[in-house]
This record gives C-alpha cells, structure tokens and sequence, in this order.
C-alpha cells in the first residue's frame, strides 16, 4: 500500500506539459534580468502568457538538442551566434524571413543568410579584454592596449582565459586571432599567450569575475562582460584591442515543431523591433542592438572606437572548421610548458 | 493480524490490486491530463472526451485498439479470487496475467509513440498505423502497478521467499521503478558512446575515443598535465579517505569522550551539508585566493608574493571534504553507536589496554560504516561539479569535463558519454573494493539480549589527536560560515563592506494588504517550488533507500549484487548526465514528464536514494537475524518486522537518510539545470543564475536564507525520527575523561 502513497504524492506534483492557446514557451540564454525584462515586456504588449526558462546557451542548446523529437520550447532568445549556428546547420530550429529585417543593421541580416534563415541577430558584442586596476598597480604592469602586450613577459601568470573546447567566448578569440594574424600567425600567437596564461577557466565569463575579485590581473572576456563588472563595482577597466577585435553576434531562433508557432513568429518580429531591443536600458546589458532605430547604453563600449574585424561567421561557425581548430589549438598549443 | 496462512481463501491484497486494476482502466483518464488534481477534467466532458477518457471508454469509441489486449489480462484474475494460494492455478493464472499485462503495456508504450509507429520495421511489419499516443496517465500507471503486484504475488504463491507477499512485492515494485528511473535513461545516454560520425554505431569508434590519451595521459609523470581520469581517481580516493577519516573522528569525538558541547558540535559537523553550491567556493577564494586574507597575511608574514596555490587540487580537496565529510559522519555515527559496549568490556575485563580494545574490537566493527562512508565520499567526489568548476584551476576531472562535453563549444555527447562511462568503471570498482574488504564477516552486535553497556572512552593516545583535528576542522567549519553570514550582510562581498540588508529585501520581501500576504521578494516562487519538492522527495527518497537495504541485507534473491550496484548508479554519474539523460527518456511518451514537477522529485528520489541505502545496510549489518527471526516466530509478518522491530533500530539510518535527501534536493544543481522549468524553477538555479549576473550578494543572502532554513528542517527532523535507545545505561557524562 505504500506505492499508493507514493503514486499519490509524486502525482499531486504533475502537471501535464502540454500547452495551450496564447501561451509561448521561451528559452532564454541572456542574463536572467534581461530575460524577465524581454518576458514580461511581450506579455504587455500583446497578452500571450510567457513561460521562460532561463539557461546557458550550451546550456539551451543541449536541451533543444535532447528535445528534438518532441520539442517543448518554441522560440530561443538570446546567447551567442554559434550554437545557434550549430543547430540550424543541425536542422533544430525552423526558418523564419521577419517583415522586421529591414529595420537591422546588415550584420544581423549576414548572420539570419548564413543560416538559411534558421537564425537572426538581436544583438552584437566585441571581444576584448579588461584588467583589475587595483593589481595592475600592486604589481607594477604597464597597463595593456593590444593584444599583443599581453604576450609580454611581465605579464606571465597575470591571464586568464577560458578553454576553447568549452567556452564560445574562447573559440571567439582563437577565430578572431586566426583572422587577425592569419592561420600561422594566430597559433603563434596563441602559442605565446598560452605562456602568460595562468588558468583556462570552463566558462566563457569566468575570468573577468576572477579579476574582479583579484584572482587574476586580466581576463580575456567580451567587452559587455567586463563593463557589467565596472557597473557592478568591481575595480575592473575595459580595453578594446588596439589591433582590431572579433564579435559576437548574440541570436534569436523560432525551434522547429514549436507547438505556439504563431506567437512564436509574433514573438520573433516583436523583439526585433526597436521598443524590445530598447528594454535592454532597464538591465545591465551593454550590447549593442541589431535594430538600427534602438539605442545602446551609453555605458556600452562605443563601437565606433572599436575596429572590428570583417568576421566571417559562416567558415568559423561551421562545425567542421571548429573541431579542426580545436584540434590543432589541443595538440599544438594546451600541451605546452607554461 | 496473524500470519496468513495457505488455507485461506481471502486474499486481501490481491482483491486490493485487482480492484485497482479495473479503477484505473475503467474510472481514470488513461492518458496524461494537464492539472490532474484541479479536477477540471471531471466536468470536462470525462469520461466520453478522447482526451481525458479511461481506457475502457477509448475501446468503445473504437479509438486505440491496442489497448484491447489488457482487458482479459485484467479479467483473469478474477477467477482465482477464491482459490487457496496452494492451488498451482491460483499462481499460474496471476503469473501469467499480470506478466502479459504489464509486458503488453511497456511494449504498446515504447511501439507507439506521437508520430505512430516508432520503428520502422513495426510500421514495416503491420503497415501505416494512422494513429498515435501521447504520455500515459494516472489509469496507466495504476494498471501498470496492479498488473506488477499481482505478478509478484503470483510468484508469492509459487512459494519464493517463502511465499512472502510483501518481499515479493517490494522487490518487483523495487526493481520496476529502478528500471524505468536509472538503467533506462542511462542506457539511452550511454549508447552515444558507441555512434559514429555517420550515425551508425560502433565498437571500434568506442574503443578509440576510450583509450584517448586526454582521458588517460600520464604526463604528470614527467611534467605535464595527467589524463583527466588519473586526476579524478586521485581526488576521490584522497577525499574517501580524508572524509572517512574526518566523519570517524567526529562520530569518536561525540561517542566516546567527555566533550561537554556535543550538541553543537553534532550542528557544525553536518552544517556543510545544508550549504547551497558555489557559496563554499566563494568563501575559500575569498580566504585562499590570490587576494583572499589567509593567502596574503602569510605572505606579508614570510615576505613572498601571493600566489594562486589554493586553484587545482588543493582548492577541490578542501572544498569537497568540507561538502562530504558530513556525509561521512552521518554513515559512521550510526555505525559508532551501534558497536556493542559489551565486547568491549568483555576485551577490557579480559585486560586489554583501552588501545588495544580499540585497535582490535571497536575499530573492526566499524567496517561497515568505514566502507560503506569511504564509497560515499569517492562516489560523491568523482560526481562533483560545483567545486571543480570554481576552485579547479587547470586541475580537469572527469564531471566538468563531462559536463562542457555536452554543453561546451563541442557539442560531443559520445565523448560525454565515454566520460561517463569511465567514471562508471572507477566506481565499479571502488564498489567491489568495498565489498572485498569487508569479506564474508560477521558484524552483527545488536542482537536483543540485554547489553546494557557504557562504551569505553577513547584510548588517550588517540583521543589527543582526535581532539585536536576535530578543534582545527570545526574551527575552520564555524570561520567559513561566519565569512558566508558576513558576505550576505555587505554591499559586495569582498569590494564594498558597508552593512546593508538590501539583498534579503530583494529576494524575501512580504507586504501585508487587504487582510492577506504578498510575496513581493524575487526569490519567493523558487523558494516554494524547492520547500515542497524537496519535503514531498525526502520521505519517498527514505522509504525507498530503506526498503532497498532491507531487502539487500536481509533477503537472497538472484541478480542481488548486480541490482545492489544498479541502486548506485544514478547516484555515482554527474548530475548533468542524468540531466540529459532524463531528458532523452522521458520528453516522450510513453512516461512524457518533463517540464512538470513530478520529474524533479523523482530525479531527486533515484539520485539520493543511495545514502539511504548505504546508511541502512551499514546499520543493518550490525542486527542481528535473530530479531527478525524471534519477530516472525512470534507470528508478524515481515512487514510487520520490518515496521515494529527493524524501523525503530534503524533511527540514524533513518534520519541519515531524510536529512540528507531534504537538504539535496534543495542544493543539488547540476541535473537540476535541466530539469527545471518556468513553473517549476528551483532555488539552486536561481541562484546561479544570480551568480552570472555579479548579484554575489543577492546568491549569497538566499544561500543564507535556505542555509537557515535547512537548519530548522534538520532539527525538526531529528525530533520527529527520534534516537535509537538500544537499552543501554546512560553515557559516562559523569565519568570525565
């Protein structure tokens, strides 16, 4: 008689997973305010119930992935552009032309035609780097402008960069450094900054909070990264590369077989317009936004500043290109004496 | 109630689960309904409308006729209602109903699934099906249930295990849930391991990517970094060891000596245990980083540079020890208390020296407890996610890598999978190692005679010792969460020190209006989603790991040691694996359960079930067979035993259990991540979510918050379970020592 109570208790906890009408199920992989700000926002704009989950976008796309058969999200906001590269590439999300387009900079448009349409961008963010004030001082560092001041001596044991196998901030940057200093060149490179590494962290954001906290000197992080550490208090400064830097394009795809298809595609267009993009104002997110009518924080890193590389998503994004890079990063560079 | 005897010609259990059968398949809706227990679906067109209509309905209606074949199953029975059990009728017709009932149902659920067919050479075999099933329901289950008892009740009656309806029953019921809930979802994940690049599968594939030198590198040797595998083997033997020896030490401290504080000693050995993940971390960075106040005072001190030493493993060991010693202590103070003080002071009077009382009687009667407390810690440590994460350093250990195999910029779920499947083999073999050591001995001292006994102190050149680790790790236990309460009450832990208690207000804000309560803090729906799974997990996860270890213990069955290993292997893969690996399993019908809550309890119940069953079978072994034997002389039944004489001996096997359950579920992260939804989002994953976004003082306050609340918890709980009284004197409190 005990698994009647079991079978009660544990049924009492169930609730079915289907879905029903006016209702979207959203994946979110930006930060967990922004997320809140995007849900709630197209709740009041147009009365559907927004259920989000928030995760990484490894995360996200490890459980699109692992859903595939019978999906439950419908629409997955946010995160960096290469899973959802990935999972276009991988037939999991559906192709979606949005009457919104015209209102994007081209660098969202090149990433949606990469994609064959599987995937669009809603915001970007350069690559970079930031450094602990207080330590750089406390040890006497001439302060950092390039990327290759960083391959200095003096700075042995003062990076911090995340593992390439597990980070797309990392991947980011070995891509940026094969386009910057060409193929040779950009393992060189990486060669001679493996000697300055202190520690290759798992996740991508991980060494900018270490130098904030004053484990590490210098973190090698998306800009918007290491300003969110700026704003929240930590003695952090950002430093846009003086040889020109990489982005990302953070990205949004419609999952294929979502059950709320329409509202899905009204979710789509909506957070393509200026007024959604403009939300990201009200949380601490300094990217910069793919519609061309909405502002960006004037917190942000001035893109105009910045020079930035002409990316080529498509050839980095490829999973045949990534696993030969990640290769070769393995068995040329990992395996040396720091 | 007397034993039932053969001549009988009622049988109360098995009118019981036939009349559950014909419930489920006649009254209850037969597939998965939305808010079930709002009851909506009542006046909602039940029991005619498709949707929510029980099987028996759906035939009518000429929809799902594969269900047809369960209606005679159902019916069988019925006609051995009045048949004496000694009748070979009697357990043929239930063997051979309930077997083709519940065979039929799981293989109607895994043929037809919501695209129809769901092989092809089904589809090839009866042609194009034109229909489909969505997740089964409450009418499903109980008919699957029904069809399961009477099964084992059919094998009652052949006369294994006596003819004992209730072992029979547990062991089927025991047996059925842990196949549906760990090897069929491991297995799903597992099989990755063996798929090519071009979706076929392979051996020769599985053997490479097993023997890759990045799992099984022993370049540490001469300078380098070591495989990931010989780095986790390293690390979980060290904190098995250190744990084991730590938890002994405390169980010593609290047993055997004069220690005045006992209670609050008892407090900090287990306070690790209730700390969410991530916030032990952040405190020993904040102590033994580069930056943190140990690592620069003694630099100051010896006039060197500060260094990041504490990243790698040192930073893991300490953190994991402080994580799993606690485990440890729970495991062994059961095991401590149960030594018989009469062969104690039979050893003393026989003139040993208290060392020698010790080191030859106290100390090997305690093997269970020492092995089974040494399996825990490795197993625990191998599976950790949180602390490598943190504090690894360029230290890799199998679970992180596991889990960036699934998550990272790879997208290699064969490789997560081999990982996976390496740690499986480790703790394989650590779990035959711990059955080898503890042989075929006997160490059975509670055995209902009088015992009336004191336990001797400790001998003093070992209680010196004892005394002084248990000073320096409590001292350092009581220093770590003095750091956490102080984090919680800053501005920003470590930058900013002004006191403020915004984060609390943040996450736990209440306003009172019109008469009622409003829940305004941030941190208030995850903090009940995670208050009622982890009290609706705890009791389940306890009664399952007990009857387990009963069964283990106390019962022969075949394919025992197998099915005793299986128990753990939810327990010994790293939570992300099972993450997936739920998810792979049962996002389809014919159990379609994601998203719900129902899924994070049972994650929950398989994962921590295991510490009930270690705690359990490490008490267990010490009573004697004979209790249960003069119990059944007497005329109960084994379920009658096991409640009356058993239950109540096993109390810090019990509490052991619940504690442990309760408070994991409330701190578990790493399967969790997957698991969670909108609806059901849970403290730990806000948390971390908290922890991405900089908000360390906001993570740390609802660290504080459920620290706090897990403590009220633990000492409820310990005064409902209550102690064990073996009937032994009073302890020496006035003998000093």
């Amino acid at each position: 008689m005990r698994t009647i109570l079991v079978g009660a208790s544990l049924l009492a906890l169930s609730a079915g997973a289907a879905s029903a009408a006016g209702k979207l199920n959203l994946y979110c992989a930006a930060q967990e305010e922004w997320c809140q700000v995007m849900a709630r926002g197209f709740e009041d704009a147009t009365g559907i119930d927004v259920d989000m989950t928030r995760k990484s976008s490894g995360e996200t796309f490890a459980q699109i992935k692992a859903e595939e058969s019978n999906p439950k999200g419908d629409v997955w906001w946010g995160g960096t552009g290469d899973p959802h590269l990935q999972a276009a590439e991988e037939g999991l999300t559906e192709p979606y032309v949005s009457p919104m387009r015209e209102q994007l900079h081209p660098w969202a448009i090149a990433q949606a035609t990469s994609a064959g349409d599987r995937t669009i961008g809603i915001y970007s963010g350069a690559l970079g780097f930031g450094y602990n004030s207080d330590l750089l001082a406390a040890n006497g560092l001439p302060e950092p402008k390039c990327w290759e001041d960083l391959t200095k001596p003096e700075f042995k044991g003062h990076i911090q960069i995340a593992n390439p196998n597990s980070s797309g901030t990392a991947y980011t940057t070995l891509a940026t450094m094969m386009q910057l200093f060409g193929e040779d060149g950009g393992f060189d490179y990486m060669k001679r900054l493996h000697a300055n590494v202190n520690q290759y962290t798992k996740s991508g954001s991980a060494p900018i909070k270490a130098a904030g906290q004053g484990e590490t000197t210098v973190g090698i992080v998306f800009m918007h990264d290491a300003v969110a550490q700026t704003v929240a208090g930590f003695p952090i400064v950002t430093v846009a590369p003086c040889e020109g830097t990489g982005y990302e394009i953070g990205s949004m795809s419609i999952i294929a077989g979502a059950r709320n298809m329409d509202e899905a595609k009204q979710f789509y267009d909506w957070a393509l317009s200026a007024e959604a993009q403009n939300l990201a104002l009200q949380v601490n997110a300094f990217q910069v936004p793919s519609n061309m009518g909405a502002q960006t924080s004037d917190k942000a890193p001035d893109l105009a500043s910045i020079k930035l590389i002409d990316y080529d998503f498509k050839k980095y994004g490829s999973s045949d290109e990534r696993k030969r890079l990640l290769a070769k990063w393995d068995n040329d560079v990992s395996t040396l004496p720091q | 109630m007397r034993q039932t005897t053969t001549e009988k010609t009622t049988h109360p259990a098995l009118i019981f689960w036939i009349v559950a059968g014909w419930v489920g398949f006649v009254l209850l809706p037969w597939y998965g309904v939305e808010d079930f227990w709002f009851m909506e679906w009542l006046t909602d067109g039940w029991p005619l409308d498709t949707d929510y209509a029980p099987a028996l309905f759906l035939l009518l209606q000429g929809e799902k006729p594969w269900l047809w074949p369960v209606l005679p199953a159902l019916a069988a029975p019925l006609l051995v209602m009045r048949r004496p059990k000694t009748d070979p009728l009697y357990a043929q017709i239930l063997l051979a109903a309930g077997g083709f009932g519940f065979a039929w149902l799981i293989a109607q659920g895994l043929g037809i699934g919501i695209r129809g067919w769901n092989a092809g050479w089904l589809e090839a075999l009866f042609g194009p099906l034109g229909d489909r099933q969505y997740g089964m329901g409450y009418g499903a289950l109980i008919v699957a249930s029904a069809f399961l008892f009477l099964f084992t009740q059919g094998i009652a009656a052949r006369g294994a295990i006596n003819g004992d309806v209730f072992v029979t029953g547990a062991i089927g019921g025991v047996i059925a849930v842990v196949t549906i809930f760990v090897f069929f979802p491991i297995a799903k994940m597992l099989l990755a391991a063996f798929v090519t690049e071009e979706g076929g599968h392979s051996v020769v594939v599985f053997l490479s990517k097993f023997f890759d030198d990045r799992i099984w590198g022993l370049g540490c040797l001469s300078g380098a970094r070591c495989g990931v595998a010989w780095n986790s083997l390293f690390l979980a033997v060290l904190v098995g060891v250190l744990s084991t020896a730590l938890g002994l030490v405390f169980a010593l401290v609290l047993t055997r000596s004069g220690f005045r504080f006992k209670r609050s000693l008892r407090a900090i050995t287990v306070l690790p245990i209730i700390t969410p993940p991530f916030v032990i971390g952040l405190a020993i960075i904040l102590l033994f980083g580069l930056s943190g106040t140990v690592t620069t005072w003694v630099a100051d001190l010896v006039g060197m540079r500060p260094t990041r030493w504490v990243y790698g493993l040192p930073g893991v060991l300490i953190a994991q020890l402080l994580a799993f010693t606690p485990i440890a202590f729970l495991v062994l103070i059961g095991v401590v208390e149960g030594v018989s003080p009469s062969m104690e002071e039979a050893a003393q009077t026989l003139r040993a020296s208290r060392w020698q009382t010790f080191r030859t009687v106290s100390l090997p009667l305690m093997r269970p407890g020492l092995a089974n407390a040494f399996l825990l810690g490795f197993i625990e440590s191998m599976a950790d996610f949180g602390n490598p994460l943190v504090l690894g350093g360029n230290f890799d250990v199998l679970s992180t890598e596991i889990f960036f195999a699934i998550v990272g910029a790879q997208y290699d779920q064969g490789r997560a999978a081999i990982l996976a499947i390496v740690l499986l083999a480790f703790t394989l073999a650590a779990f035959y190692l711990q059955r080898f050591w503890l042989g075929r001995k006997s160490y059975t001292t509670v055995t209902g005679k009088g015992d009336a006994g004191v336990h001797p102190e400790m001998p003093r050149g070992l209680a010196i010792p004892v005394y002084a680790v248990a000073a320096i790790w409590g001292a350092f236990t009581i220093v770590i969460y003095g750091m956490i309460l102080y984090g919680s009450v800053v501005q920003l832990w470590g930058v900013d020190n002004t006191l403020t208690f915004k984060h609390y207000i943040t996450a736990f804000a209440v306003r009172i209006e019109d008469g009622g309560i409003r829940w305004t803090g941030s941190a208030w729906d995850s903090f009940w989603t995670t208050m009622m799974i982890a009290t609706v997990a705890a009791p389940l996860t306890a009664a399952i790991g007990l009857i387990t270890a009963y069964l283990l213990t106390r019962q022969d069955f075949a394919g025992k040691r197998s099915f005793e290993f299986g128990t753990m292997l939810s327990f010994a893969i790293p939570g992300t694996v099972i993450g997936v690996s739920y998810i792979l399993a049962f996002n389809i019908p014919p159990i379609e359960i994601t998203g719900t809550g129902l899924i994070l309890v049972i994650s929950f119940i398989f994962r921590n079930m295991p510490v009930g069953v270690r705690a359990g079978i490490a008490s267990m072994s010490q009573l004697d067979r004979s209790l249960d034997e003069s119990s059944l002389t007497l005329g109960a039944n084994s379920w009658q035993t096991f409640r009356r004489v058993i239950l109540p001996l096993l109390r810090p096997a019990i509490l052991a259990a619940l504690v442990y359950s309760f408070v994991r579920a409330m701190t578990a992260i790493s399967a969790v991540i997957f698991l969670v939804s909108a609806r059901y989002d849970m403290a730990t994953s806000y948390i971390i979510g908290r922890v991405e976004n900089n908000d360390y003082g906001l993570a740390i306050a609802y660290s504080t918050a459920l620290i706090f609340v897990m403590l009220a918890a633990v000492g409820l709980l310990q005064l409902m379970v209550g102690r064990t009284r073996i009937g032994r004197r009073m302890s020496h409190e006035q003998g000093g020592g």
